[in-house]
């Protein structure tokens, strides 16, 4: 069970929130963006194997999403922070 | 040496202790036509059917760790082929088709048990998109038959149908020619009959990169040396995007853990495979007795080979909802694999923009049945440079096309399929 820290709440177990994927991807411009833009957003991902943004609400406390740092095969959480807070590169 | 009761015999006489080894472990040669990246059921379906069927020989399998270490020896082993849509459906039949020849096949036993799949429904809308997915796999030629709770609790007496009004069993879709097969004995006939034709099976042996000169691809750099093929084929569900990054291509997957899970063993009491989409389940019963199961997906990207205990609660929940009666069980292991999840549930076997290298990922949690289609397209995707009819629609383009074949209706989720 994950412990993950809400910047609203605090500590929070796993089970309170619902994961949404990769926190890097942006939608495009409607008005402008073409059609490798759309893919980009909707389909692909870095999928990295080490250290992965992602975001996570959290939906059975205050509802805010969350921008979360987790190593992909230790699954230990390295960092939260609100969506969009930046993450310097080298947090361990 | 092919097995047979014969050959059984005459080496009883030695205490067994003559047997040859079953696969030869060659050093990597500087060249080869093809080289397959992945010693798990695919990449050796695919290594035995380039030999078999196209006459490729000179091919090397390379593999990490050891053969069918990966979602080869940790799936819950079914095998089914009840699919809808146009892409899918014959893929899957075909797959199907080999596994009930497989053992005569390979001369190895892997132990295929058609035992049936039973799909069970619960709402009224489930048993109309159940008896129409029937429906087209009936129209399909594939085999398909609606149960009424009465033959369900018929066949499968421990099962509760009513649950006391609570999302009660309204029927089920069952594949009778459905089952499951010995997961490790797949890789091992197939790495068998493909070291038989001559296929160099390269374990211990990790690939660190891919040599593209001028979009072609020219080799593979690997812990072993440099190794030069005008043919490469990626067969490593679970770490696709990074072995494609090593050629520069970006993909449309996630990787999630699933988790399974068996009980401690028990006499026979649950002959056919059992899931249930409300319940979030399916489970059944090894030939050691132990009732396998798992359900969902723990839900985020993770590259660990285990899971949490929020999801293990859920899958065992859901097993009792429906068999209360295994409350008394206890779990005796419990494990997790990495799953390829492509954006619209398929998978992606075909030509890459970079000339010969191919593509074959994105099992989401559905690779082992495949296991033989897989090799067999696959085989033939890289042999002849073009897709075979049955997987020309499994490109990787297609969510750039819009051609996306989503069974499920869940839209580009990865988590959702």
């Amino acid at each position: 069970m994950f412990n993950i820290k809400c910047p609203w709440c605090g500590d929070r177990a796993e089970t309170e929130y619902t994961y949404k994927g990769d926190a890097a991807i942006r939608r495009p411009d409607p008005e402008t963006a073409s059609d490798e833009e759309w893919l980009d957003q909707i389909y692909l991902r870095d999928n990295p194997s080490e250290n992965h943004d992602e975001l996570w609400q959290h939906s059975s406390g205050c509802r805010q999403f969350i921008k979360v740092r987790r190593n992909m095969k230790s699954h230990k959480i390295l960092k939260t922070g609100t969506p969009d807070e930046s993450f310097p590169e080298d947090t361990i | 040496m092919r097995y047979s009761i014969f050959s059984l015999a005459r080496n009883a006489l030695n205490y067994h202790q003559d047997w040859p080894k079953a696969w030869r472990s060659p050093d990597p040669k500087p060249e080869y036509d093809a080289i397959i990246i992945g010693g798990g059921g695919h990449g050796l379906a695919t290594a035995y059917y380039l030999a078999k069927e196209h006459g490729m020989t000179n091919v090397a399998v390379l593999e990490k760790g050891w053969l069918g270490g990966g979602n080869t020896g940790r799936n819950t082993t079914i095998v089914r082929s009840n699919y809808e849509l146009d892409g899918n459906a014959l893929f899957y039949e075909k797959a199907l088709q080999l596994w009930e020849g497989l053992s005569q096949d390979l001369n190895y036993n892997v132990m295929f048990s058609p035992r049936g799949v039973l799909n069970l429904m619960h709402t009224d809308g489930a048993v109309d998109a159940a008896q129409r997915r029937g429906n087209a796999m009936r129209l399909n030629g594939i085999d398909a038959e609606w149960w009424t709770p009465e033959m369900i609790k018929s066949r499968v007496p421990l099962i509760e149908i009513d649950n006391g009004g609570h999302f009660p069993i309204m029927g089920g879709l069952m594949q009778p020619r459905a089952g499951t097969a010995r997961h490790d004995a797949v890789a091992w006939g197939y790495a068998r009959g493909a070291d038989m034709r001559g296929v160099d099976i390269i374990q211990n042996c990790e690939v660190t990169g891919i040599d593209v000169d001028n979009g072609r691809v020219t080799g593979v750099q690997t812990t072993r040396g440099a190794i030069r093929s005008k043919k490469v084929g990626l067969a490593v569900a679970g770490h696709t995007s990074q072995v494609a990054a090593m050629a520069g291509l970006r993909l449309p997957i996630e990787s999630h853990v699933l988790q399974a899970m068996v009980s401690e063993p028990l006499k026979p009491c649950l002959d056919t495979v059992i899931t249930s989409g409300v319940a979030h389940m399916y489970i059944s019963q090894s030939d050691k007795g132990e009732l396998v199961f798992g359900g969902d997906l723990d839900f985020y990207n993770s590259y660990a080979q285990r899971g949490n205990f929020p999801c293990i609660e859920h899958v065992v929940a859901s097993i009792l909802y429906l068999f209360p009666t295994f409350s008394r069980l206890r779990l005796m292991r419990s494990w997790g694999g990495i799953m390829d999840m492509s954006m619209d549930g398929s998978p992606i076997i075909g030509k890459t923009p970079i000339d010969g290298l191919y593509l074959n990922g994105g099992w989401c949690y559905g690779g082992f049945k495949a296991t033989p289609g897989s090799g067999w397209v696959f085989a033939h995707t890289m042999a002849e440079d073009r897709p075979h009819e049955l997987n020309e629609l499994f490109t990787l383009d297609r969510f750039h096309k819009g051609y996306v074949i989503d069974e499920r209706g869940a839209g580009p989720i990865p988590g959702a399929h």
